[in-house]
């Protein structure tokens, strides 16, 4: 066990953990100004990715694609909150869920049906391509660097929008008292659309990253969906920084479980058995992490004090 | 008396003539929806494509969405014995889900003709006479890749699979024709996308050569990030991670990669020539060999049922072990445990103008069957 397969180990949990961030953000913020469960938030995911691989193949431009990635998955938040979740404010969580499950199915079996049900082709561009010598001599890919950069820009965006805007104040106020704001002359529907459509334009903005590197297919959203509802349960909803700190924890805890986990088991266990009790064990990995957490602060690390 | 016989007997003779005029009904569960659609819509049309261009018009089947959950699948499988009345069922992808039907369905008395999953317990001590595999057993592709790293002379191979019966059956399947150093072992989750840590600890382990088996879109993001690593280790695999429908999707990356299958486009026969010329015209697409697979369960049915029924049970067992059909594969015999013996071909991806497709370089394996077969007895 070097310590560079450690150390890209890491880099690989913190891309992992960022990349997540970029959806959990999106998660953190609808349910902490508007109450309201949005499963439907792994088909924004999807939408991204598929934009993404449409435009790159008819233009072949990767920045091109991930605006059009954003643009089509804050459109699709923006019609899907307009159209169907400003019903549901009012109602009850389980409501939600069903209504916002629904959506699912009716994103993947539309998506399938206008773009067939085989994988679609999205690369990254040549000029992300390709390792990088890191100090040390780390060979690490240049796009996973890159997705880092790009997750921390996101973060450092998102802080000074919540914290130094007008807009960042109606938020967090509305995070804390929504009639209050109400009653103050904020007009609420257009924040919330607002808030929807910039939860949806990262979500869209993380499928376009990462469906370069992975397969853009539908249902690639699901999973992510749920890892991403992990992440805010850890974090604390409603909190931006729970969600970034909580994303690097499940990114490192995940990939470093996943690897360390059956090496420790190899120790007293025989090769075959390590292997497979170890990575059963660490599939488990954050889910133990997360009760532990709610354990010691019932809210999540920077939720709201009960 | 004389006359009651023979108006009895006549009528009788009515009714079995009336009986073989009756068709068959298919029961097809296979995979139309989620990450591992793209198998089972191949799978299904190459069947569909079979029975349209059979001048029967007898065969009626239903299809039905598994979804790729074990617990969706068993409940269509009852649904569809129990109240549909089909007489043979067919098209499970996947092992697991293959694990959880095939067993109470060829217990209830129907048959089973497998279009793709073969895992190792249904050939060798859960085998049952009438569960028929059209495809492989799951080693099968695996062995072939084995032999070929023999050959070629890989010494250290780092090898990977996800940690289900055919995942499992693949590495085993490979180890055992390999036979050289490994110099790693991993069972991945299955349906994981991303490979970053597994690929950094190929970097780090020393090997010379890379064997992974990650069906649908889990070898697409692999082999993505296996390009964009850096790390430049040979890499062999079975067709499932290099066929047809996922090339176009994985572009460059899968370039020069070797592959083995028993099936590919450019096998020389008449009907597979026949087979890829309709199935491009009829689909717009290059056939996978998951397309060939179902194709050829469809007319090893067809040719089973011109000689029987499968209401009189032991005839058309026996005329479905003839296997008296045109496969896309040239010959096709059966096993005694109702797997294929066949030639296993080594294939290289290569781009034929725009398209993304594979080359057979050479056999791997010949007339192979399984190593389960004599644990089999019925």
């Amino acid at each position: 066990m070097s310590t560079i397969l450690i150390i890209e180990q890491i880099l690989n949990g913190l891309q992992s953990g960022i990349m997540l961030f970029l959806m959990a953000a999106g998660l953190t913020l609808i349910f902490g100004v508007m109450g309201l469960i949005n499963l439907a938030h792994g088909s924004l995911y999807m939408i991204g990715a598929f934009a993404a691989a449409s435009v790159a193949g008819l233009t072949g431009s990767f920045a091109l694609a991930l605006i059009a990635a954003m643009a089509a998955a804050a459109l699709a938040g923006a019609l899907v909150e307009m159209l169907v979740i400003r019903r549901l404010y009012a109602t009850d969580h389980l409501d939600q869920v069903l209504a916002t499950f629904a959506l699912i199915l009716i994103f993947s079996e539309s998506t399938r049906w206008a773009f067939g049900s085989f994988p679609l082709f999205l690369d990254i561009p040549n000029y992300l391509s390709g390792p990088v010598t890191l100090p040390g001599g780390i060979q690490y890919p240049l796009y996973r660097l890159v997705l880092i950069c790009v997750g921390l820009l996101v973060a450092i965006g998102l802080g000074l929008l919540i914290t130094r805007t007008r807009i960042g104040i109606q938020i967090r106020a509305g995070e804390n008292d929504r009639e209050m704001i109400a009653a103050l002359g904020v007009d609420i529907s257009k924040l919330y659309t607002l808030v929807f459509a910039l939860g949806a334009a990262l979500a869209g903005l993380a499928g376009a990253l990462v469906g370069a590197i992975q397969s853009v297919q539908v249902g690639m959203g699901e999973p992510v969906l749920i890892l991403a509802f992990v992440v805010i349960v850890i974090g604390g909803i409603g909190s931006i920084k729970g969600a970034l700190i909580g994303s690097l924890l499940v990114g490192l805890t995940d990939t470093l479980g996943g690897v360390f986990l059956p090496q420790l088991f190899k120790l007293f266990m025989e090769p075959s058995a390590a292997q497979t009790s170890g990575s059963a064990l660490a599939s488990m990995a954050i889910y133990v992490l997360m009760g532990a957490i709610l354990i010691w602060r019932p809210t999540g690390l920077f939720g709201a004090r009960a | 008396m004389k006359l009651k016989s023979l108006i009895l007997t006549t009528a009788i003779a009515a009714l079995a003539s009336g009986v073989s005029a009756e068709g068959i009904k298919v029961g097809m569960i296979t995979t139309l929806s989620g990450g591992g659609a793209g198998l089972g819509i191949d799978v299904r049309d190459g069947f569909m494509l079979a029975i349209g261009q059979s001048d029967r018009s007898d065969i009626e089947v239903v299809i039905e969405d598994d979804q790729r959950k074990p617990d969706v699948a068993v409940q269509l499988a009852d649904k569809m014995i129990q109240s549909e009345k089909v007489d043979v069922m067919t098209g499970i992808i996947w092992s697991n889900l293959a694990m959880a039907v095939v067993p109470s369905v060829t217990a209830q008395g129907k048959f089973y003709l497998s279009p793709n999953a073969g895992p190792s317990v249904l050939a060798g001590k859960g085998c049952h006479k009438n569960y028929f595999n059209v495809a492989w057993q799951n080693d099968n592709l695996h062995e072939a890749a084995g032999a070929y790293a023999k050959g070629i002379g890989y010494k250290n191979s780092f090898i990977l699979a996800p940690n289900y019966p055919a995942g499992q059956d693949a590495l085993t399947g490979y180890k055992r024709m390999y036979q050289g150093e490994l110099a790693g072992e991993i069972f991945t989750k299955l349906g994981q996308t991303d490979y970053a840590a597994e690929i950094a600890q190929i970097r780090a382990s020393g090997a010379d050569s890379v064997f992974f088996f990650l069906p649908g879109g889990m070898g697409i993001s692999f082999l993505k990030q296996y390009a964009d690593s850096g790390v430049a280790l040979p890499v062999v695999g079975p067709a499932f991670s290099f066929d047809q429908g996922i090339l176009q999707a994985v572009g460059d990356a899968a370039l020069g990669v070797i592959n083995t299958s028993q099936w590919n486009k450019d096998i020389d026969n008449v009907t597979n020539a026949a087979f890829v010329k309709t199935f491009q015209a009829e689909y717009g697409r290059l056939p996978s060999l998951y397309a060939s697979q179902g194709f050829d369960t469809a007319n090893l049915l067809i040719s089973a049922l011109e000689t029987a029924h499968p209401d009189d049970a032991n005839a058309f067992r026996a005329a479905l072990e003839a296997a008296n059909f045109n496969s896309t594969r040239g010959k096709f015999e059966f096993g005694p445990n109702h797997h294929p013996i066949q030639d296993i071909y080594a294939r290289e991806v290569i781009k034929e103008g725009d398209v993304y497709t594979n080359k057979i370089i050479g056999v791997a394996l010949e007339n192979h069957g399984d190593a389960y077969a004599a644990n089999c007895s019925f």
